[in-house]
């Protein structure tokens, strides 16, 4: 089956709850992979042998999303919920939610403006005091079309946009989810390879740090939707990354140095393979490359990334051409390491 | 011994993170009978293992196809150490673990030097501060111990890094309500109790570790090593949640209610089902706690321990948190209990192996 | 040891990017270790088999830490007239760096600068940028590249019987192993001499050379606070010339008190000078090898140090020599706890 982007990043699974997610993946690598199993927190793992014996390739991209939680019900009917992951609080007013498994439309409404104070204009709003309006008008109502725990989602669906771009909601890191299944799907991988699409990344790393201690590998890969802030009122060297220029390749993040001869070899390679690429021009975010890094006795990681403009919140944007380019350069740079040439 | 017993001399005993072995002989005393072994590990955990039955005839399943349960309640408490004997005689304080400094201002409480010492938690009086001064919260640097001597003399009895508690005895307010400090998580450990109790009168098949970890306080320290030393199949945290009065929002959990069972990210759903599902089973009255990502219990760091272990939460509700007054109900304690020996014994291999996902 | 001291603290080996100090370190302790090996993250490790005869006390795999990366700044952008954008890694103040010069590994020097900033404590370090002498991007990029890491300058000064320098944070806790290493004679445990990676942005080294060693003891050394320059209003011990620090707390850890116990009653049987240390703020490899795998008894000696994460970091001598000798007695003893 081909893969179906939208199909992937229309899926909801907010952190804890990716069921859904991995069931997809699950179907997209299927007869892809010489074992394909799961583990008790959820991760998805894709086996793929190869013929010798090392070194030991992880690649991780995560399932999960950021999102929220139902967390209570007030007697009026209106739904309390909890952030699951990093969702700046401005994000937030004015938006339509879908709730639980039978994704209950939900609105998180404001003040009208005409009953507000001038003062109160200029403020941000709490987010204590937002709510979530499922048009119950009790608890007991309420609780007939949602539970505790349920997930809940920005309602938001993917689709083309501009010019050779796309808009979706859970870009991060469903495009990451998109080139690990291409990558596991095609290329001609001598080093043994597990693909894993991890879980609860957004709040901690957690799928990655199980996966990690299991697999015990020598290198690891984390795909990555990333920040990218070419839009006005950022100046150039606070972008980050720009759209259309290709994969993103880091340095260092929040939670690695991402080792040097790694990264030499991704520069080497695409620059074989003809493949524009850019560095991502920060420091801060931790991803699964951190888990992989640290797991047992270390790791050599390293992390490939499409930009997306405005992660964390209700609709990103990236470009398919960096998308295509990422899966040829994690590809490319995946069969290197298996030819021997990662030298340190 | 008795668990309101255990409770009282745990929580009037003295266990800052990283010192908790002056409670290992206690924990041992009450939990040894109801155990098969004891031991006190690398760093302090004090471990009480049940074992469980052997599945099927022969009984001859190997160790490591034991089917473990890890039960964790964290029997360190948050205190204070010295820094500086100033030259007047004065001892300034760091934190071992959370504080908020505006609970400690005029709290009597007890040093741990050469002896145990009386000492009082000074700062300068309103009389003399300035307007803003008055306004403002006080820091912890700003604090100090007096100890009513010199610099000679305390240095001859105390020194830096000795540790310091608070002043508190365990008192029984009306009904079954109780007030102590280190209630967090001193009441989790007598929850052991009950459970180790009630479950040596019951069959079960898988073998019980109950943990009464060591620096939770502070790192996690003895949840991560102890389960990485066990290596359970399921981890269950018991610790304390936020109760009113004055709590936000429609969820807040409330005392004699029942333990609260958490649910999210950090608790396998089929665990919480289980605890659920026993509860409503045995006449258990429990309160749905929604955690949405992190619980800052040990059930964080033992579901990534090694290759993943499934968790859960059971909450102990309590007021006042991390202050010397913290208030809790002895029932929920005891139902509690209840409910964790219940659960153990429902679990068995196919239980386990239901775990892993699809 | 002031040699020592002098080509360690010299080296050039920001957090992620240690290979060349270590290999000025490897190179110094080679003679007194049977064999030397680096990990996956880097970390530079020298063994020293034990004679195994402890008088019939338990013989333990002893690990020693000391970090011998030091914080620096990194590039991030290199803009059209081949000014260098940057960002830290690890504690790197944007007011310390004011006025200074920093280095690259390839030994290409750069003046800081800034943007115009009203308010000096809105100063952060997204407003300013490294000038390598480059007239335009292209030219910068023959010499750096998005991705290099810059130290402070060099510069080892001696005053009386003190140094001060850049990276003594934790050059000087590596100088203390190795000069251990050299004095050492009869040891019976195992000593495996960690010379660890990237502390300064997470105490990562330590964690997976621990992980991989798996140590029944752990001894780290590093550098601490301190409380004997004006006005500092703190509520820190240690002073310098105070001796060694034998730590009972820090930020990553709580140093179980029978270890703590064992390094006083070492100093004070063996006439060595020492202080007491709590250290509110600041972690150390002592806490990532306390929870490696079990769980491992660990303690750490530390060095009071003015300045700390400036060019100019300040120890006393006798500190450093106090540190050795504690350390020796320690390893040459039964280490019971």
């Amino acid at each position: 089956m081909e893969l179906d982007i939208k199909r992937l990043a229309d899926i909801r699974g907010v952190s804890g709850q990716e069921q859904d997610v991995r069931a997809y993946c699950r179907d997209l690598v299927s007869g892809h992979a010489d074992e394909i199993f799961s583990d008790t927190i959820g991760n998805l793992y894709a086996y793929r042998r190869g013929t010798q014996d090392g070194p030991v390739v992880m690649i991780a991209a995560h399932m999960d999303e950021v999102g929220f939680l139902v967390r209570g019900v007030d007697k009026e009917g209106m739904v309390h919920f909890a952030n699951v992951g990093g969702i700046v609080p401005a994000q937030l007013p004015a938006k339509v939610v879908r709730i639980g498994p039978s994704a209950v439309p939900g609105v998180i409404g404001t003040k009208a403006v005409h009953l507000q104070q001038p003062d109160e204009r200029t403020k941000p709003f709490d987010p204590k005091n937002l709510v979530i309006d499922i048009g119950a008008k009790s608890k007991e109502e309420a609780l007939k079309l949602v539970k505790l725990g349920d997930q809940i989602t920005w309602d938001v669906e993917f689709g083309p946009f501009g010019n050779g771009l796309w808009k979706g909601r859970a870009l991060d890191d469903r495009v990451g989810c998109g080139v690990l299944a291409e990558v596991i799907r095609s290329g001609d991988y001598a080093c043994p390879v597990y693909g894993v699409f991890t879980v609860q990344e957004e709040i901690g790393l957690r799928g990655a740090r199980i996966a990690a201690n299991r697999i015990m590998p020598q290198i690891g890969i984390a795909l990555e939707g990333t920040v990218c802030a070419d839009i006005p009122g950022v100046e150039t060297h606070g972008q980050v990354t720009r759209v259309g220029r290709g994969p993103a390749v880091s340095f260092m993040d929040g939670g690695t140095i991402h080792h040097p001869a790694l990264r030499r070899l991704i520069v080497a390679v695409a620059e074989r393979e003809g493949i524009p690429y850019q560095w991502r021009e920060a420091t801060g975010g931790a991803n699964d490359a951190a888990a992989m890094s640290l797991a047992g006795a270390g790791a050599m990681a390293c992390a490939v990334s499409v930009p997306c403009r405005y992660i964390h919140s209700p609709v990103a944007v990236c470009s398919e051409s960096d998308f295509r380019g990422a899966v040829r350069l994690v590809r490319a740079l995946v069969e290197s390491i298996g030819r021997g040439e990662l030298k340190v | 011994m008795q668990t309101k017993e255990f409770l009282r001399r745990l929580t009037e005993g003295v266990g800052v993170s990283g010192h908790e072995h002056h409670l290992s002989s206690v924990v041992l005393e009450a939990l040894g009978p109801y155990a098969h072994r004891v031991e006190v590990d690398a760093l302090g955990n004090c471990i009480a293992v049940r074992q469980g039955e052997a599945r099927g005839e022969g009984g001859g399943e190997a160790a490591g196809e034991r089917v473990k349960i890890m039960l964790a309640g964290h029997v360190d408490e948050i205190g204070l150490m010295i820094t500086k004997i100033d030259e007047h005689g004065f001892l300034r304080i760091a934190q071992v673990g959370g504080f908020d400094p505006r609970t400690l201002v005029g709290q009597e409480v007890t040093v741990h030097g050469r002896r145990a010492l009386p000492g009082i938690i000074g700062i300068k009086p309103p009389h003399i501060m300035s307007e803003d001064e008055r306004r403002k919260a006080a820091k912890l640097e700003e604090l100090f111990v007096d100890i009513g001597m010199d610099a000679a003399a305390a240095g001859e009895v105390v020194s830096v890094g000795d540790i310091i508690t608070l002043s508190r005895r365990f008192i029984e307010l009306h009904g079954d309500v109780v007030a102590a400090k280190a209630m967090d998580d001193r009441a989790g450990v007598a929850v052991l109790l009950e459970c180790l109790r009630r479950l040596s009168q019951m069959r079960h098949e898988a073998d019980v570790y109950a943990v009464a970890t060591v620096q939770e306080e502070t790192s996690f320290g003895g949840a991560i090593t102890g389960a990485w030393a066990i290596q359970p199949d399921i981890g269950i945290a018991i610790d304390v949640g936020h109760a009113g009065p004055g709590l936000p929002g429609p969820d807040a959990m409330e005392l004699g209610k029942g333990p609260a069972i958490a649910m999210g990210a950090n608790i396998h759903p089929r665990i919480h089902e289980l605890l659920t599902r026993t509860a409503r089973e045995c006449g258990v009255a429990y309160q749905d706690d929604v955690e949405p990502a992190a619980t800052g219990t040990d059930a964080w760091p033992m579901q990534i321990s090694r290759a993943g272990v499934a968790t859960g939460l059971i909450s102990i509700p309590l007021r006042y948190m991390h202050t010397s007054v913290e208030t809790g109900n002895m029932r929920d304690i005891t139902e509690a209990g209840r409910l964790l020996a219940e659960f153990c014994a429902r679990v068995d291999r196919a239980f386990v192996e239901g775990l892993r996902w699809s | 040891m002031k040699e020592l001291i002098r080509n360690f603290t010299q080296a050039y080996g920001p957090a992620g990017h240690e290979t060349q100090v270590c290999e000025v370190i490897r190179q110094a302790v080679a003679g007194y270790c049977d064999r030397t090996s680096t990990d996956a993250l880097g970390n530079l490790i020298a063994f020293r088999a034990g004679t195994g005869e402890a008088g019939g006390g338990k013989r333990h795999r002893v690990m020693l830490a000391g970090h011998m990366d030091e914080i620096g700044v990194v590039v991030t952008h290199i803009d059209e007239h081949g000014f260098l954008r940057f960002t830290n890694v690890g504690g790197v103040s944007p007011h310390v760096l004011l006025g200074q010069r920093v280095e690259f590994g390839n030994g290409r020097v750069g003046s800081i600068g800034t943007e115009r900033v009203d308010e000096i404590k809105d100063l952060k370090h997204d407003k300013m940028f490294i000038d390598v002498g480059a007239k335009s991007r292209s030219e910068a990029e023959e010499w750096v590249s998005v991705g290099d890491v810059a130290t402070y300058q060099r510069g080892l000064v001696e005053m009386g019987t003190r140094l001060s320098s850049k990276a003594m944070d934790d050059r000087i806790g590596c100088v203390i192993i190795a000069e251990t290493l050299r004095r050492l004679k009869s040891c019976p445990h195992d000593v495996y001499a960690v010379f660890t990676t990237q502390e300064e942005v997470g105490l990562r080294g330590a964690r997976v050379s621990a992980y991989g060693i798996d140590p029944t003891f752990g001894i780290a050394f590093d550098v601490t606070g301190m409380n004997d320059t004006p006005n500092l209003k703190n509520i820190l011990n240690m002073k310098l010339g105070g001796g060694a620090s034998i730590k009972a707390k820090d930020a990553s850890v709580v140093v179980p008190p029978k270890v703590r116990d064992l390094m006083v009653r070492t100093a004070r049987e063996n006439d060595i000078p020492y202080q007491l240390e709590v250290l509110p703020s600041g972690g150390t490899d002592t806490g990532a090898i306390l929870l490696t795998r079990a769980g491992v008894p660990a303690g750490c000696i530390s060095v009071p140090t003015r300045y700390i994460h400036t060019p100019v970091e300040t120890i006393e001598t006798s500190d450093v020599e106090a540190c050795v000798q504690l350390a020796t007695k320690l390893l040459e003893g039964p280490l019971e706890l």
